[in-house]
């Protein structure tokens, strides 16, 4: 047992739905009690989805667990193959359906035989793997699926396409500023000359999985998402992949170039240097921002790096390299895979820190207390509570970090995003240093905005305290409209039942 | 248009698949109502990661609750429970010092069968510090019935002996400044020296029902205006403060998913419940401290005034709503006192959805329902038990009612295919009780409504790719 306030990565099922939800027509069925559909509410709410996210529950209840699932699960899928018509159903294990132990192998092979549509058991377990690592097997458990069903049927397209094309894997839901990175991916691609041959999971079909293979290259952006299949499709079909996370100028660059290399050995000839130049001189602001007044002023200020493994080695690179800021330690959660995020990051901070603990990791930003930090939402609220400002460059997120605005983290346009995010985050540091310095804005006395003369009301003791409950933010307004209340109504003492009196009348 | 039909309210049941929060979701509001609390949830991730989201900003706010991270060795029993729950409680012990440590059972502590409540009174006499178990896991209960099996749980915990005496003594010695403070103040003054001459003689009565601080201020007032004196309420503000029960004293409920508190209170501390519609909007709670009124043999003053006097200040939001059909989904029991009061305003209701319907308990309020019904000339809804989410949808395309009340997995999808939705966790939340907050509960009702007129003209209202 572990006592835990806060989690970075998520449970493994939600992993599974985040792919299951990204392709288009699939449907996941949970196997899980009653409340487990909270993805549901997240993926409504976060990325303000306009239709409804296709996971359903098979629910748990006390009959299920007194008598097992017997026919529910297989019922459930058969009447969400009616209801949607979906191409794929995929059955998704939960925390309690683990322990429950029900043949859900079964369930699965009973329900194909019903179903017009193809049904798979997510193989995930719940104790052994997280959010993150379950999502890349998922992909990768779907992917094969659909491969071997094209290739028992001989229906694989194996020729490639004519000019060089790429499919970018690991764009999911509710992945951290995934959309936009996509849209700047593909724009990249575009003015690379290379076609975008499939996008998975997101707004993929299954039925279109086949075609992977005519793809010259297939690109992992996210570590975390995508390799498990990109290593597949080398294996079997010898498709080389990029795993280089396209973020900053020179991570950017060095991605372009080794697409370059992959091109040329298939037979194109492409030189992407004159592109590579020109984009990091003159269309992205980050390298000459590097050169500017402003950044020169950032020089050793200190910060701490933390996130997934994707975005802290990024940021950690770009923070270092690209603007001489002094990464103190940089950090990741990514526990299973912190070998890679070691060797990342050597060269770019003084310690590496490993943790899932987020009072630990409050801890070690405490003690190096840096000028800014750059992290999750979690470490945003360590911040904000030793009052060092924060940017947030991965999940766990919330709705704030669904901008509806352009705000890629990849690509030319990415890097000046991450430019401002980084500058506001150390300017508004400065600012309020230099308030504290000379004493605030205002040395004045401020002048009250209240309007009332309270003179000749007298607030009882009782009313004063339960106006003290009522939130900071309206006290102000509901004690204006309680004592115009009393004032109107030749009241002068105003205790609790005027208080509430006043509220009924004018809804103060 | 609809016309009054003389008939009882039907009951369907279907097939329970709906979405609704976690019942271990009750510590959000529970670990902030009881000041001396903590609650520990024991579970896996899963359980985490709902508490974790669905509470946002509060998580950061140095919550008095956690999680006990069930692992391998917990659910293999390779590692003992009692050891490992005793480990984690020291901890929290040493951190925190509450006063007590509620313990949530999840699903997972079900299926393994832990023996929360065996380990408790043990480990509670190890480390000093009471532990109460309540049981709010998924495969039982929905959302808001988490409150209920804590407060349950905590009704065994109410004393029987009255201290309330001798509290208000303590208090009234411990503050002479206070009284010092007040004096010359005719009414405080007089009402120390004569205590409590504005009370009738009546047993006592609890209230019990988690509501914010406010609330319970405003209730009792309510109350008090009648001359009915609250002794207590399950919860106080501190788990200390717990109100004594005696055998025959009189509870009533303030919300309408706690039966199983109801049921403790009257199979294990013998008290009478006063089964009483639920103190939500103007008509409500007059029926609810008339219902109070009877029992103690004390007529009502001044209510119909009262009543009158919060419908009229309503008025603008009702002519809003008037004649307009809301449809709820269900997810968190408050349904049919909020359908109930809706139709009241001259509203139509086709369908409540409720996750759980306690015919008994909620007896007065159903009553209340069919009564109102008749008076307005409405058709009488249906009420589903367990509803069917998908069924639901596909009725309220038929349907095209002018509000649905729904979770908020379904809120942005019917508000892209034009269907006006609320969010009916903001229920749970908002301030809903007594007169003085009817016009927050009309105001959560009509928001999409006056949304829609500021923006009726710009043709924006489907906004949904038409699917193949």
């Amino acid at each position: 047992m572990k006592l835990a306030y806060w989690m970075y990565a998520g449970p493994a099922h939600i992993g599974t739905l985040r792919i299951a939800s990204s392709f288009k027509n699939v449907h996941a069925i949970m196997h899980a009690p009653l409340g487990d559909d909270y993805f549901n509410v997240m993926r409504s709410m976060l990325e303000r989805e306009r239709n409804f996210t296709p996971v359903t529950a098979s629910v748990v209840d006390r009959n299920v667990l007194a008598r097992g699932s017997q026919e529910k699960v297989i019922d459930n899928i058969t009447r969400k193959d009616q209801e949607e018509s979906p191409d794929l159903i995929v059955l998704t294990p939960t925390c309690t359906s683990s322990i429950l132990q029900e043949d859900l192998h079964n369930f699965v092979e009973r329900a194909r035989i019903e179903a017009k549509c193809d049904v798979l058991l997510a193989d995930v377990n719940h104790y052994r793997y997280n959010e993150l690592q379950a999502a890349d097997r998922t992909l990768y458990q779907i992917v094969k699926y659909y491969l071997d069903k094209a290739g028992k049927k001989n229906e694989l397209t194996l020729e490639k396409t004519a000019k060089p094309s790429v499919n970018i894997i690991g764009i999911s839901t509710l992945g951290f500023h995934n959309q936009h990175d996509c849209r700047e991916l593909k724009h990249l691609m575009a003015e690379l000359g290379i076609e975008v041959n499939l996008i998975i999971p997101d707004g993929a079909s299954v039925q279109d999985l086949k075609k992977l293979p005519r793809a010259w290259f297939n690109l992992c952006p996210y570590r975390e998402l995508g390799l498990m299949t990109a290593r597949y499709l080398e294996e079997n079909f010898h498709i080389p992949y990029v795993d280089i996370t396209p973020m900053g100028v020179v991570e950017t660059a060095r991605c372009i170039r080794q697409i370059q290399t992959i091109i040329n050995q298939q037979g194109t000839v492409v030189n992407y240097e004159e592109f590579i130049h020109q984009q990091t001189l003159y269309v992205s602001q980050a390298a000459w921002f590097s050169r500017s007044i402003d950044c020169q002023n950032l020089t050793d200020k200190k910060a701490v790096v933390f996130g997934d493994n994707t975005h802290a080695a990024a940021m950690t690179k770009i923070l270092a390299r690209e603007m001489g800021i002094h990464v103190v330690w940089a950090g990741t959660y990514c526990q299973y895979d912190s070998d890679w995020f070691r060797e990342q990051v050597r060269e770019y901070c003084d310690e590496v820190l490993i943790s899932e603990d987020n009072a630990e990791i409050g801890n070690w930003i405490a003690k190096a207390e840096p000028a800014a930090i750059f992290g999750t939402q979690m470490e945003r609220h360590i911040g904000k509570r030793l009052k060092i400002p924060c940017g947030v460059i991965a999940a766990p997120i919330h709705i704030q970090n669904f901008p509806i605005g352009y705000k890629p983290f990849m690509g030319y346009e990415g890097t000046n995003q991450i430019a401002d995010l980084v500058y506001n985050s150390f300017t508004l540091g400065m600012e309020d240093h230099l308030l504290e310095i000379f004493g605030g804005h205002d040395t004045k006395e401020v002048i009250t905005k209240e309007m009332s003369v309270t003179a000749d009301l007298n607030w009882t003791k009782d009313g004063l305290a339960e106006l003290n409950k009522i939130p900071g933010f309206v006290q102000g307004k509901v004690k204006r409209n309680t004592e115009k209340f009393a004032r109107e109504r030749g009241i002068n003492n105003i205790d609790v039942e005027v208080l509430y009196a006043a509220k009924e009348a004018v809804g103060a | 248009m609809t016309v009054a039909q003389p008939q009882a309210l039907n009951f369907d049941c279907e097939t329970g698949n709906y979405h609704t929060f976690c019942p271990i979701s009750c510590v959000a509001w529970l670990y902030q109502k009881i000041e001396d609390s903590f609650f520990l949830v024991i579970g896996t991730k899963t359980c985490g990661y709902f508490l974790q989201n669905a509470m946002g900003v509060m998580i950061f706010a140095e919550p008095r609750y956690a999680m006990a991270e069930l692992e391998e060795g917990d659910i293999s029993a390779q590692l003992n429970d009692y050891e490992e729950l005793k480990r984690l409680c020291q901890q929290i012990k040493r951190d925190r010092n509450p006063s007590v440590i509620v313990w949530i059972g999840t699903c997972t502590t079900e299926i393994i069968k832990m023996d929360l409540e065996g380990l408790a009174p043990k480990l509670e006499a190890e480390i000093g510090i009471p532990i109460v178990v309540a049981r709010a896991n998924g495969l039982d209960y929905a959302f808001t019935q988490g409150e209920d099996t804590v407060l349950a749980a905590m009704a065994a915990r109410c004393p029987d002996q009255a201290p309330v005496k001798t509290a208000a003594t303590t208090k009234t010695e411990a503050n002479p400044m206070q009284r010092l403070f007040n004096f010359g103040k005719k009414e405080t003054n007089s009402s120390e020296i004569n205590p409590e001459p504005e009370y009738h003689d009546h047993p006592p009565l609890i209230l019990f029902g988690s509501l914010p601080d406010p609330v319970v201020t405003q209730l009792t007032l309510e109350l008090k205006r009648q001359g009915i004196k609250v002794s207590g309420w399950l919860p106080e503000k501190r788990f200390t403060e717990l109100p004594a029960i005696a055998e025959g004293d009189y509870v009533c409920g303030v919300n309408p998913f706690l039966s199983k508190t109801a049921t403790t209170l009257m199979r294990r501390r013998k008290c009478k419940l006063i089964g009483a519609p639920f103190p939500i909007g103007p008509d409500g709670t007059r029926a609810w401290i008339e219902k109070i009124c009877s029992v103690f043999g004390i007529t009502p003053q001044g209510l119909d005034e009262r009543e009158a006097q919060i419908w009229q200040s309503v008025e603008n939001y009702l002519q809003l709503i008037r004649g307009k059909s809301v449809f709820f989904m269900g997810d968190n029991l408050l349904e049919i006192s909020l359908a109930r009061f809706l139709i009241r305003c001259g509203m139509t209701v086709p369908e409540i959805g409720i996750p759980y319907m306690d015919k008994r308990y909620q007896a007065a309020e159903l009553a209340l329902l069919e009564k109102t019904c008749q008076e307005m000339g409405v058709e009488i809804p249906r009420i589903v038990e367990k509803p069917d989410n998908y069924n639901q949808v596909q009725r309220i395309y038929q349907l095209q009612p002018d509000l649905v009340i729904t979770g908020m997995a379904h809120a942005n999808p019917l508000e892209a295919r034009g269907i006006n939705t609320k969010w009916s966790v903001e229920f749970t939340f908002a301030n809903i009780h007594g007169f003085t907050n009817a016009r927050d509960v009309l105001e959560l009702v009509t928001r999409p409504l006056r949304r829609n007129n500021h923006l009726q003209e710009l043709g924006w209202d489907k906004l949904v790719a038409t699917e193949v």
